[in-house]
């Protein structure tokens, strides 16, 4: 058996970013138990802390490279720190990073859960199966983009905004030098201004919602200065690069025939209907379009973890005072309790530390970062508000946009199935019509097919399989038990 | 003309709406989900003679299996992804080809085309190499249950039938005789009808509880495993003799022997484990693993193919292992139509059939051909109670 010579009852945290970095390094602080911390992605930091790939001269590959980073991530202090902690726990035999290792499920067993993980270590072709005992859990698990489908989305060069980060924090600008951001919510003011200080010509910033809607936010907003001043910061960027932002308009196709090369945006009417006599078309060679991010809940509703909705109504895991799940030996931190950004991740990982070596409620540090948590929460409950998916977001949709690419099944099969066959959820749409039945399964066009059935029948999709693995891979875990 | 409350929009229900309406009944559906949102969406759709040993449930199979055809004339083999793919069931070692010979051979006598196969590569030809040979059962087929059971309520609604999704059946309305006169929804409405089809699949037993006329229908997991979708590599459903011997057991462990099938859609799917675990959810890894062990013993290329998804679901089984079809003889009015095990998907339109027979006294079905089943029939249970 692989990693045998891990023991086999510490804590088990699934997800490397800001989270389970946090409570990593706050356990190995606090707490004598051995720590292990799984990630599918070939390095710790998440999402959020994501690092370019070393230069290929380089003599340290892991080292943390600031000046590829400019503007892109907050708080690297953060993340040297945290990370230098782990590293530290790991020379000292006390914890293991375990990159390339997606975790496809959790069960409960005598004592915890076992944690099954697929080791891509050794790439395609090669991939093991690995299992680890762990006496606690900890769900670190983030987010994922949410992406709603429109006229054109498929062509090559639109992206999710997501997306679009993603390839600058890589370190990969080979975009075109046109690059049109829609969608709504503060992050895709850091990727605008993120492309356009690498030179990317931004043709607008087009965000669906209005600020006005911020000024029912005050409270939320005062009690986060911090917030504030960031998102000053990107503007100021915006502003110096002339960069257009727009608000109360949203991206309704793309157009191109090989890959993208133009849109058309439009404003939005006081119901957040798309206005057809204000139609614009504007040449690009890129787009990202986000519509913020869906926690990503595979392993909480495989496990049975009792869900909650936030502000906009989107499920997430619900913990209590010290992060603990309804189910007895997991924690949850992070994007998984409800998408709010880095700050709060951080703080909600090393509250679940503390939760798991037994603190007391009672001190200082505790007291401290639930009350960080609780003012981080209201601000991210104000974002959801202040950032709703606008009502008429599917008008543009045709009836042979696609909406799942995995199967190809357009908008006029999914409307068919829901307005004739009387489909009201995604899994039923699923059933009708194999969207969400793909490659994804659903991770792309979950949400879409949601809104379009109606939206948010609160119960996510069952995963028991949360990333494709190898039958020969699941088979010669059997053999190895024989 | 009688009005029909049909409990349950699964397949077996929608078969029933399908029937009755068309032999002329007011039909009302009545589902707490949607349609298919239980077991029917959690299965295979294998409709199998080749796995049945003669008797009550063969005849239904070789019923249905005709009764399929028609649903397929009727509303369009593409429309239900309706495929007459055949079957063939594989044995590893001489043994297991004896014991699927002589199994095969009281089939045949019972009706069914079983045909013997020197090399099941021939027919296969990813399956690996030295297997001792096997069994073609040409009639075997395979459907899209979810497609099929929308299908078929939507052409009972198209005759008149009524879909009432959300609907959870709470309680019978009975009159002063004892009669089944209508059944109440959680939401306090009474709907009333002549007879009551109990079709709630694993949850039979609650239904029928709920109406007067308890039959014991327990729930018997299982998970199927599906793969990323491929260009065609399996043509029939493939499937190991040793399922032969799981499919009439009645032991309380755990079951598997795989049966490995490719899709429309280019996945191939391999199923499924059978436990009596009670409405146990957690996925059970050794189980999965199991399943995966077997597919790739069978077809090795499947080693590199990826799994996308596991699902599960609760078979609902009698404890006789056949289902429960007929008139319950101390509910006046009720009707139960449950209990179809692994096999409801195949069996489900030759049981509409059958329950609009009992229903309208007569319908479809010639006295002679609806008598097979008297083994069917709830009085089994009662006699028992
Ligand atoms: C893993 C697996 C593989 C299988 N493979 C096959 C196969 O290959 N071939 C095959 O033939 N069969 C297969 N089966 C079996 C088959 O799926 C079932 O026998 C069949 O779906 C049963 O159909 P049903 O309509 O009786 O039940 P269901 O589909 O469960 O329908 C019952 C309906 O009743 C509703 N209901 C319950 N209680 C109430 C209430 N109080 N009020 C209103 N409505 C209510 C439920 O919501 C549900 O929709 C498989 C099953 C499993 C689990």
């Amino acid at each position: 058996m692989p990693l045998s010579d891990l023991p086999p009852d510490g804590v088990v945290i699934v997800g490397a970013g800001p989270a389970g970095l946090a409570c990593a390094a706050t356990l190995l602080d606090q707490g004598d138990t051995f720590v292990t911390v799984l990630d599918a992605g070939s390095g710790a930091g998440g999402q959020y802390w994501r690092q370019p790939a070393p230069p290929a001269d380089s003599s340290d590959p892991g080292a943390l490279r600031p000046d590829a980073m400019r503007g892109l991530h907050h708080d690297l202090g953060t993340f040297a720190e945290l990370r230098s902690r782990l590293e530290a726990g790991q020379a000292a035999g006390r914890a293991s990073l375990l990159t390339d290792h997606h975790v496809w499920t959790v069960v409960a067993a005598e004592g915890g859960h076992v944690v099954h993980a697929v080791d891509r270590s050794g790439g395609p072709g090669r991939e093991r199966a690995v299992e680890l005992r762990a006496r606690h859990l900890v769900i670190a698990t983030g987010a994922h983009d949410r992406s709603l489908p429109f006229p054109g989305w498929d062509l090559p060069g639109v992206l999710t905004a997501g997306g679009l980060q993603a390839l600058l924090k890589a370190g990969d600008v080979a975009l075109g030098p046109r690059v049109a951001v829609g969608g709504t919510g503060p992050f895709l003011l850091p990727v605008a201004a993120g492309l356009a200080d690498r030179g990317a010509t931004v043709v607008g910033v087009f965000e669906a919602n209005s600020p006005t809607r911020w000024l029912r936010e005050l409270r939320a907003v005062a009690a986060n200065r911090t917030k504030l001043a960031e998102g000053a910061g990107y503007a100021a960027t915006l502003l110096r690069r002339r960069v257009p932002v727009r608000t109360r308009t949203m991206i309704v196709e793309a157009h191109g025939r090989e890959r993208v090369e133009a849109v058309t945006v439009a404003r939005l009417d006081a119901s957040g209907h798309p206005r057809r006599d204000t139609h614009r078309r504007i040449e690009v060679d890129a787009v990202g379009v986000g519509w913020g991010f869906s926690p990503q809940l595979d392993l909480a509703v495989t496990l049975g973890c009792a869900l909650t909705a936030d502000a906009s109504g989107t499920p997430v895991v619900q913990v209590d005072e010290w992060q603990r799940t309804s189910r007895s030996g997991v924690s949850a931190a992070g994007e998984a309790c409800g998408v709010g950004g880095a700050a709060l991740a951080v703080a909600e990982g090393r509250l679940a530390a503390r939760g798991i070596v037994g603190a007391s409620a009672s001190d200082a540090e505790t007291a401290g970062l639930r009350e960080e948590v609780a003012r981080l929460r209201a601000f991210a409950a104000a974002m959801h508000r202040a950032h709703p998916v606008p009502a008429g977001w599917a008008d543009a949709l045709r009836s042979e946009t696609v909406v799942c690419r995995c199967e190809e099944v357009s908008a006029g099969t999914v409307r068919h199935a829901i307005a004739e066959r009387g489909a009201t959820d995604a899994r039923q749409v699923k059933q009708l019509t194999r969207a969400g039945m793909g490659w994804c399964q659903g991770r792309v066009c979950g949400h879409a097919v949601e809104l379009l059935a109606g939206g948010g029948s609160g119960s996510p999709a069952e995963r028991l399989v949360s990333t494709p693995l190898p039958l020969g891979v699941l088979a010669s875990r059997k053999s190895r038990a024989m | 003309m009688s009005a029909v409350v049909v409990v349950g929009a699964g397949i077996v229900g929608a078969a029933c709406a399908h029937s009755l309406s068309a032999a002329g009944a007011e039909v009302i559906v009545l589902d707490r989900g949607s349609v298919a949102s239980g077991t029917t969406s959690r299965g295979e759709g294998n409709i199998l003679v080749s796995d049945k040993e003669p008797g009550a449930e063969l005849e239904l199979a070789r019923l249905s299996r005709d009764a399929w055809l028609e649903v397929g004339e009727e509303l369009g083999r593409e429309t239900l992804e309706l495929e007459e793919k055949g079957g063939v069931v594989v044995a590893a070692s001489p043994e297991a080809l004896d014991a699927l010979s002589s199994f095969a051979a009281a089939q045949r006598s019972a009706g069914v085309t079983a045909l013997d196969v020197a090399e099941p590569r021939e027919l296969e030809p990813h399956l690996r190499a030295g297997l001792a040979g096997g069994v073609l059962y040409p009639e075997d087929m395979q459907v899209q249950p979810v497609l099929a059971a929308a299908a078929m309520l939507e052409a009972a609604q198209r005759r008149g039938a009524r879909f009432v999704a959300g609907a959870d059946v709470v309680a019978g309305v009975r009159d002063a005789s004892g009669r089944l006169t209508g059944v109440r929804t959680s939401a306090g409405e009474v709907i009333g009808a002549d007879a009551v089809v109990n079709a709630a699949g694993t949850w039979g037993a609650q239904v029928s509880e709920r109406l007067g006329g308890p039959v014991p229908v327990l729930p018997r997991r299982g998970f199927i495993l599906v793969t990323e979708p491929l260009p065609p590599m399996v043509r029939h459903k493939v499937y190991s003799a040793d399922y032969v011997a799981n499919v009439s057991s009645s032991e309380a462990g755990l079951e598997t022997s795989c049966v490995v099938e490719g899709t429309r859609g280019g996945t191939i799917l391999i199923g499924a484990s059978r436990e009596r675990v009670g409405f146990d959810t957690t996925l059970d890894v050794d189980v999965v693993s199991t399943l995966a062990s077997q597919a790739t013993a069978l077809f090795p290329f499947l080693e590199r193919v990826n799994l996308l998804r596991v699902y599960r679901g609760f078979r609902p089984y009698c404890p006789d292992h056949l289902p429960v079809i007929g008139p319950d003889p101390r509910v006046p009015g009720l009707f139960h139509a449950c209990g179809h095990e692994g096999a409801g998907i195949g069996l489900a339109p030759g049981t509409g059939r059958l329950i609009a027979h009992h229903v309208l006294g007569g319908g479809p079905l010639a006295p002679e051909v609806a008598a097979r089943f008297t083994a069917l029939l709830p009085d089994r249970f009662v006699q028992e109670a």
